[in-house]
């Protein structure tokens, strides 16, 4: 028997070795291509990131060659899974590396996203990442991102609240296992101490259980604080507003980017819980902007799902490549293609659905968050809120 | 007839001269391709983790099938070696050149997680089979807590910097010492106490087997090669997040051990490559490479180890037909020769 | 007060991790091995849930029966197709048999569902019951009166039923339950249905008290349930019952007073104590070992 499962064994690993030599060739289409490649979680728990950066960013490519493409090339978008781990992300790097990747989009997650950003720089290629948060994303001269930085919005948050008032005893629920949070989290405590805004307790929460709540929201409840500061993503935020509500807890939620999405993970018969939550975000999918409404549209079109954030993201991010490469003008086998594109990052103006963007050296676009509200299931800024 | 001196050693020597083969004709058509260039970015991005792969699924392989404790741990022993190496490369990151560092902190790393290994191996004297099943699995998990919570290991948001010193070269050199030392020791007569204890281990120790002492042994032994893996992922990775070593990449490696056969050396080596390379090489099939990876895994189960299946594979074994085709023609000329 | 309400709550965590156990453990008694594809089962079962009463517009009730005719299915071709030709191979081979049914159930759902979470219909909407200041959520009251029931029902029919009796020989000796004229292959396959069962109607209450369920809800409140069902001594029913309600209360209770960052480490060392001072759980049966 074990004669059979080490030949059997042996069969299936020279055929994987062959598809693995081999690479996928369906990319090389006709005429010039601009090969734009990245990865996210596409299956497993965070498998809901990396499935909207793939969607959103390839939308884009639709839309761009439907318009006739740039400069004479198509755009090809392909978005591989990691599962969010550094390794697997690696590997889809070198993959989509093989398949003949002109710039790379990095990864949706930090930590995947650290992990290619360090082999994009061996290679010198432009990496634009939509979502990778935390600061060492970046950290190299041909890192790019189209999100905030994770210190940034901690900091602006903490000041939003204090100038506004919008609270005076604050409470902070954050979940310790994930960077991003973590990231925010220690940012606004921070900053909270220096503009003198109370903190009445921090709770947190870990991977191993995001699901029950009640422990941390009646500690909550006890201190007696008038603001939830919640720091993670949609997905939780959404166990938090139901369990909040069947508790009674009465206090303004809000939250920060990746709480978009809020509205969708929710539900409609739910949409009342989300009403007065105030979060930090500089993409809202019921804007009346012409580009927002008709990116939301054609997402809702094609995917039946409302975009959110990392769509959105990764959406901006393809069209800030596009319009790098156009302003290069710089062909895609050319020696001196990576630099170009590099150098033409710091030079174009992109006006995205989260924002009109312009990039710094160090990689960090310069659009501003904003804070909205949600009213009747809809975003609306803070000032109309509580005008 | 006249032996050949790979006849004439004993069979476990063969055995692992076999594999030892495998191992280096492995090594050897790599390096091949890489001077003919016919590596690809993708498969050469995979050569590290395969080294890390197979060692620790030769060292889960002495738990679960030399020892037949079924551990669920193994996550949390390379999570330790990884921070404990990775630890000690940073801080010589400047100091030492990157041929001692890195030998240095694979032993340190090792080191480290056998200490970790002995700790668990304590419990493991009193429990047994699914108990002791759970009490790795939770300990793997505490560690992750640990791990997340404290500073010096960066929390949350991961180490970062640690010198990028894994190459194949290095991964290889260290699989082959990890085969060296559990091959030796399998065919040693404390492998054979080990195994014994696996059978019974009642009956072992009334012929005086010291069954705690082996226990330990092993536990901290699999542990130590573990943290060596860690270290090799740590320096091959320039991110170390806690949330790697949770209890799916345990399973992930038990999932090796078994599919490989239990107590089989070089099948723990052949399932180690092979599972990490089939998610990867199906990543042409985009959103249903899972679904296609799961089947493939029940599918290997059930033609591995059913009784069904094995009956029907004997039947159809080409021996068998020869021997049956042999006996038919025999039946049907003495049929001619009588009448 | 602060107290009480953190007790409560702990109990209605633990009961719903007692009725995954309960599916698990009874498992493990009766085919001896680990389901670790019994979490997805529940999320099986919360999905079905979500299609018939959400999308279809059925009755709850008819919708909850629904989840318990799919997930019964599915457990019992689960079964069939992935255990049953396994029966003789090491428990190992079936263990990881399992965990590919568990990958292959999660990517199935993922793919029929998307990666999003759907939010859980409230189909039974209880107000919160006050006692002075203490408040208790509708939910929670119903899942713990359930949990018991079902227990005191699947206790009964272990000792009084015929097929209970046909299942305590199988999980004493199959040879000798085969000898005696009962079905081993029957006697599981109705194990697997039961415990199916059990599993639908924890993911239906999993998802009342939650409001979401998605591909991967599933696989932590699995495994949790899986540290419960050792806890209180695998393959004993009153034990999957007390593992995971002490599991819920001690989780809550690390949480509130003493760390919610390391509460699960907390958990598991406790876990741990427990096992090395009872080597087969709270309720476990202890087996002499044969020379």
């Amino acid at each position: 028997m074990k004669k059979f499962l080490s030949v059997f064994m042996t069969g299936v690993m020279a055929c994987g070795m062959l598809t693995a030599c081999s690479g996928n060739s369906d990319s090389q289409a006709d005429g010039k291509v601009l090969y734009i490649g990245g990865s996210g979680p596409l299956t497993g728990d965070y498998a809901t990131y990396g499935t909207s950066v793939k969607q959103g960013a390839e939308l884009a490519m639709e839309e761009i060659n439907a318009a006739g493409g740039v400069n004479g090339y198509t755009v090809y978008v392909r978005v591989e899974d990691d599962q969010a781990d550094p390794q697997q992300a690696v590997s889809a790097y070198a993959s989509l590396m093989d398949d003949g990747m002109n710039v790379s989009l990095g990864g949706t997650t930090s930590g995947a996203c650290i992990a290619v950003s360090e082999e994009a720089y061996k290679d010198g290629l432009l990496m634009l990442t939509p979502s990778g948060s935390q600061k060492e994303c970046t950290q190299y001269d041909n890192g790019f991102r189209v999100c905030f930085q994770d210190p940034d919005q901690g900091k602006y948050a903490a000041k939003f609240i204090k100038d506004n008032n919008v609270g005076s005893k604050v409470a902070i629920l954050y979940e310790k296992s994930n960077d991003y949070s973590v990231g925010i989290y220690e940012n606004f405590a921070a900053t909270a101490e220096e503009v003198g805004l109370e903190v009445v307790t921090t709770q947190a929460f870990t991977d191993q259980s995001n699901q029950d709540f009640s422990v941390q929201l009646q500690a909550v409840k006890n201190s007696g604080a008038d603001l939830l500061f919640m720091p993670f993503y949609a997905q939780q935020a959404a166990y938090v507003l139901t369990q909040a509500d069947s508790m009674g807890l009465d206090v303004v939620f809000f939250g920060v980017d990746g709480m978009d999405g809020i509205l969708e993970k929710i539900g409609r018969e739910n949409q009342h819980l989300t009403e007065g939550v105030i979060l930090l975000t500089p993409f809202a999918a019921s804007s009346t902007k012409e580009n927002v409404a008709s990116f939301v549209n054609r997402y809702k079109a094609k995917y039946n799902a409302v975009p959110d954030q990392f769509a959105a993201d990764a959406y901006d991010a393809v069209y800030a490549i596009v319009e790098a490469f156009k302003t290069a003008g710089v062909e895609t086998d050319d020696e001196t293609f990576n630099e170009k594109m590099i150098a033409a990052m710091t030079q174009i103006t992109v006006e995205g659905v989260t924002g009109t963007m312009q990039w710094t050296a160090d990689g960090e676009p310069n659009k501003e968050a904003t804070a909205v509200v949600i009213k009747d299931g809809a975003y609306v800024t803070y000032e109309d809120y509580t005008a | 007839m006249k032996k050949n001196i790979f006849q004439s050693m004993k069979k476990t020597s063969r055995k692992n001269l076999v594999t030892y083969l495998i191992c280096f004709s492995f090594f050897a058509a790599v390096q091949i391709m890489d001077i003919t260039d016919n590596l690809t970015r993708h498969f050469s991005s995979l050569l590290v983790p395969i080294c890390i792969n197979v060692i620790l699924a030769v060292s889960l392989n002495l738990v679960i099938g030399f020892l037949g404790e079924l551990s669920l741990g193994h996550a949390g022993f390379m999570s330790v070696g990884a921070y404990a190496g990775c630890l000690f490369a940073i801080r010589f990151k400047e100091i030492l050149p990157a041929a001692v560092r890195f030998p240095l902190a694979m032993l340190v790393g090792g080191l480290c997680a056998a200490l970790f290994g002995l700790l668990v191996g304590i419990p493991v004297l009193r429990l047994k089979g699914d108990y002791l099943a759970i009490v790795t699995l939770a300990f793997g998990e505490i560690l992750r807590s640990v791990i997340i919570n404290l500073n010096f290991t960066g929390g949350a948001s991961g180490l970062k910097g640690t010198p990028q010193d894994a190459t194949f070269t290095a991964g290889f050199a260290a699989v082959i010492l990890t085969l060296f030392v559990i091959l030796n020791l399998a065919d040693s007569k404390h492998g054979r106490a080990i195994m014994s204890l696996r059978e019974n281990a009642i009956a072992a120790s009334s012929v005086g087997i010291n069954a705690n002492g082996y226990k330990l042994l092993v536990f901290s032994l699999s542990a130590f090669f573990a943290g060596v893996a860690g270290v090799l992922y740590g320096s091959s990775v320039s991110i170390l997040s806690a949330s790697t070593f949770d209890y799916n990449k345990s399973i992930e490696i038990l999932v090796m051990v078994v599919l490989g056969g239990m107590g089989s050396v070089r099948g723990s080596v052949i399932a180690a490559a092979l599972i990490t390379v089939l998610p990867e090489s199906m990543r042409a099939l985009a959103d249903y490479r899972m679904l296609i990876y799961a089947l493939a895994l029940i599918v290997m189960m059930i033609l591995g180890t059913s009784e069904k299946f094995m009956l029907l594979r004997h039947t159809l074994s080409p021996r068998r037909l020869r021997s049956r085709a042999v006996k038919y023609f025999r039946y049907k000329k003495e049929g001619q020769n009588n009448g | 007060m602060n107290f009480l309400s953190n007790l409560i709550s702990g109990l209605s965590l633990g009961s719903i991790y007692a009725l995954i156990a309960l599916g698990y453990t009874m498992v493990y008694g009766i085919a001896k091995m680990l389901n670790f594809a019994h979490g997805d089962i529940i999320m099986v079962g919360a999905f079905t849930c979500v299609v018939f009463i959400t999308n279809m517009g059925v009755h709850p009730a008819v919708g909850v029966l629904a989840s318990v005719v799919v997930c019964v299915t599915v457990g019992v071709l689960v079964e069939r197709i992935a255990y049953k030709p396994l029966r003789s191979a090491p428990p190992l081979s079936v263990l990881i048999t399992a965990i590919g049914v568990s990958y292959f159930l999660q990517s199935l759902a993922q793919l029929i569902f998307g990666t999003n979470q759907r939010s859980f219909p409230k189909f039974i909407s209880l107000s919160p019951i006050a006692i002075g200041q203490l408040t208790i959520k509708g939910e929670s009251l119903v899942t713990m009166a359930v949990t018991v029931v079902i227990m005191i029902a699947l206790t009964l029919f272990i000792s009084k039923t015929r097929m209970g009796k046909a299942m305590r020989a199988v999980s004493e000796d199959k040879q000798a339950a085969e000898l005696m004229g009962i079905s081993v292959n029957r006697t599981i396959t109705i194990t697997f249905a039961i415990g199916s069962a059990l599993a639908s109607v924890a993911g239906s209450f999993y998802g009342l008290t939650y409001g979401f369920v998605g591909p991967y809800s599933g696989s932590m409140p699995g495994i949790k349930a899986f540290v419960a069902a050792v806890f209180g001594g695998i393959g004993s029913i009153p034990g999957a019952m007390l593992g995971g309600i002490l599991l819920g209360v001690i989780e809550n209770m690390a949480k509130a007073y003493i760390s919610t960052e390391l509460s699960d480490a907390i958990v598991f060392g406790v876990l741990i104590a427990v096992l090395l001072i009872k080597p087969t759980g709270l309720l476990g049966k202890k087996t002499n070992e044969k020379v």
